[in-house]
């Protein structure tokens, strides 16, 4: 049994009755020895009867192991029967790679909202992943945003696999959206110019329409902002509140441009503070995206 | 632009029903727009449930039932959440599309796919529109895969030729082993109400304007056969339909003196006893939503774009910002 079942298998036996949980090991088995497609389907939209959808119950060594096995797989957020449907799936025979994905196919395109959800958040621990990057880009087009963020928050896969232009979009959208961005995991090291130009472009569309800017979108764009984008950051930092105002110091101090560091010199308090090493990206996350819905 | 649903008046006052609860069990929500979901659950209602039907006009291939069915279960059930609207569906195979045999066959292959997903309550609606044979034969079938999932039925009673029509549903669903409990039969009229009632079916009626059931009529329906086992539908669609029928309906017989309890027996309280039965639909999915599934309000979405998920008063949405 792979790592990752182990964990799912062991969560589950002490999250289900002994009866719920008899019944998913038994439909494990007969996916596994390739019963007919139905046997899946039926079983894979059934799991929320038997199992129930409570949270599943995870310590912090729980999520420790789950990094362990794979980085960035955080399943702090998932239910029981999201963890039933995933073991399910996992129990499908993949050696017939042709055949595997025709199956996945068919499974995504007659799932409901909560079958996405999972189907999409298990794609990091799925056989043959590099197969599942148009899937993927499709499922961020999704209008449902509970599926748009089982691929986009607290999932390794997009930043593991996507290329810049899906990528791109993902980001952007989860702005769009309203999604916290500190939850896309590689957010960081997956920034790039392109999308600091598309962040910006979004920012002036928004104050034209006099709306307001999640601050988060100024974090992937320090590293790459060019000097229009650093005036942006001036009326940033000369007239937002404070957690804009936080947020543009921060892409300052992130840009090697001298034009961003001689802005930042002229708010000596937010640039002692980066310096000091108070205000970073995870302190910002922490204490203020409360103020920001 | 001709408007599809009659909003109410602004100046009509609707004083009783606004403090009450209402489930409209058939309502086919895909033709009907977002801003009828608000204005819906400002008149109280909490559930939905959206019976498979056509579409207005023939499908051609199987990919349209599957794209539909899917829609049933999906996006429409998400596009309600969002306005604390819960929203059931039905599946099947609908009387007038079983006469393509070549496309009912397939789409008859479909269903399993589709049955025992999270708020499907029932197979339906099914039955009989023209009562030829090919009717009669995936009828039939789908009465089989309802007793092999122990599902409830939904019966689509004819427009032409009705009272024979309720009759023989009837008799195939006994005859295929279900329990009279576990089938409602909709689309009834004075002609059929005490037939349905005497053979212990669930009966419905749709309160729809000029086809169907009125619901002056319906005030009266319920005078005199009282509130058990009766159910008020609007079946709104694509036509001149009213998305409101079920609390408006209500509050006229409110005024003509039938008792609340009763009001509330055939607009709430009845469709939940029958469609509860499957253990797809509760109270506590609207009375107490957030501890069902807390991840489907989790943040924004795009049927909103910006607005703030659930209930406003219509008249907040004259300012467009």
């Amino acid at each position: 049994m792979s790592k990752v079942n182990k964990l799912l298998h062991q969560w589950l036996l002490n999250s289900v009755s002994e009866k719920a949980f008899a019944w998913l090991e038994q439909k494990q088995a007969q996916i596994a020895s390739g019963a007919a497609e139905r046997v899946f389907f039926t079983a894979f939209s059934a799991v929320p009867r038997y199992l129930g959808k409570e949270d599943l119950q995870l310590t912090f060594q729980d999520l420790e192991a789950a990094q362990d096995v794979i980085p960035g797989w955080y399943p702090g957020h998932w239910s029981v029967d999201q963890a039933g449907r995933t073991l399910l799936l996992l129990a499908l025979p993949y050696d017939d790679t042709q055949g595997y994905l025709r199956s996945l196919d068919q499974f995504f395109s007659t799932a409901d909202m909560g079958e996405l959800v999972v189907l999409y958040q298990s794609l990091p621990l799925l056989p043959h992943p590099e197969l599942h990057r148009h899937r993927t880009a499709e499922g961020i087009r999704s209008n449902m945003s509970n599926v748009f963020q089982a691929i986009a928050l607290r999932n390794p896969y997009p930043a593991n696999y996507l290329d810049n232009a899906a990528w791109n979009q993902m980001v952007l959208k989860a702005v769009f959206v309203g999604s916290p961005l500190h939850l896309i995991w590689g957010l960081d090291q997956r920034a790039n110019p392109e999308l600091a130009k598309m962040l910006a472009d979004y920012a002036h569309e928004r104050w034209a329409a006099k709306r307001s800017v999640t601050p988060e979108l100024w974090r992937p764009v320090g590293r790459f902002a060019d000097s229009a984008i650093i005036t942006d950051l001036e009326k940033v930092l000369a007239n937002g509140a404070i957690d804009e105002q936080e947020a543009a110091a921060l892409a300052c101090a992130e840009s090697p441009l001298p034009q961003a560091q001689a802005l930042l010199s002229h708010y000596p308090d937010l640039q002692l503070s980066i310096q000091q090493g108070n205000l970073t990206w995870s302190s910002f996350s922490r204490e203020r995206l409360f103020v920001y819905k | 632009m001709m408007p599809n649903a009659p909003s109410p008046m602004p100046n009509v006052q609707y004083p009783i029903i606004k403090t009450m609860m209402f489930i409209d069990p058939h309502i086919h929500m895909c033709s009907r727009t977002t801003y009828d979901y608000l204005v819906m659950r400002e008149y109280g209602i909490v559930a939905v449930i959206e019976p498979a039907f056509w579409l207005g006009q023939p499908r051609t291939n199987a990919g349209s039932f599957k794209d539909y069915f899917s829609s049933l279960v999906g996006w429409e059930r998400f596009r309600a959440s969002q306005f604390g609207i819960q929203h059931y569906c039905t599946i099947g195979l609908n009387p007038k599309e079983a006469n393509n045999e070549a496309l009912a066959t397939e789409v008859m292959e479909l269903l399993p796919l589709y049955a025992c997903k999270e708020g499907v309550v029932a197979i339906g609606e099914i039955g009989y529109d023209d009562m030829t044979e090919a009717e009669d034969k995936y009828f039939c079938q789908q009465l089989e895969i309802a007793k092999e999932l122990d599902m409830l039925v939904l019966i689509h009673t004819p427009h032409r030729n009705k009272k024979a029509g309720a009759s023989r549903s009837m008799d195939r669903c006994i005859e295929y082993g279900l329990d009279p409990s576990q089938v409602v039969i909709d689309h009834n009229n004075e002609e059929t109400v005490e037939e349905v009632l005497g053979r212990g079916f669930w009966a419905a009626f749709t309160i729809y304007p000029q086809t169907k059931m009125g619901n002056a009529r319906m005030v009266e329906v319920v005078r005199k056969y009282g509130r058990d086992r009766i159910i008020v539908d609007s079946s709104a669609d694509w036509g001149i339909s009213d998305p409101l029928a079920v609390p408006k309906t209500a509050q006229l017989m409110l005024d003509r003196g039938i008792p609340e309890e009763d009001v509330r027996a055939v607009c709430y309280e009845n469709a939940l006893a029958a469609y509860s039965q499957t253990g797809q639909m509760k109270a506590s999915d609207w009375l107490n939503p957030q501890s069902v599934d807390q991840r489907q309000m989790f943040s924004g979405n795009s049927v909103l774009r910006g607005q703030e998920p659930g209930i406003k008063s219509v008249s907040d949405y004259v300012l467009i910002e």
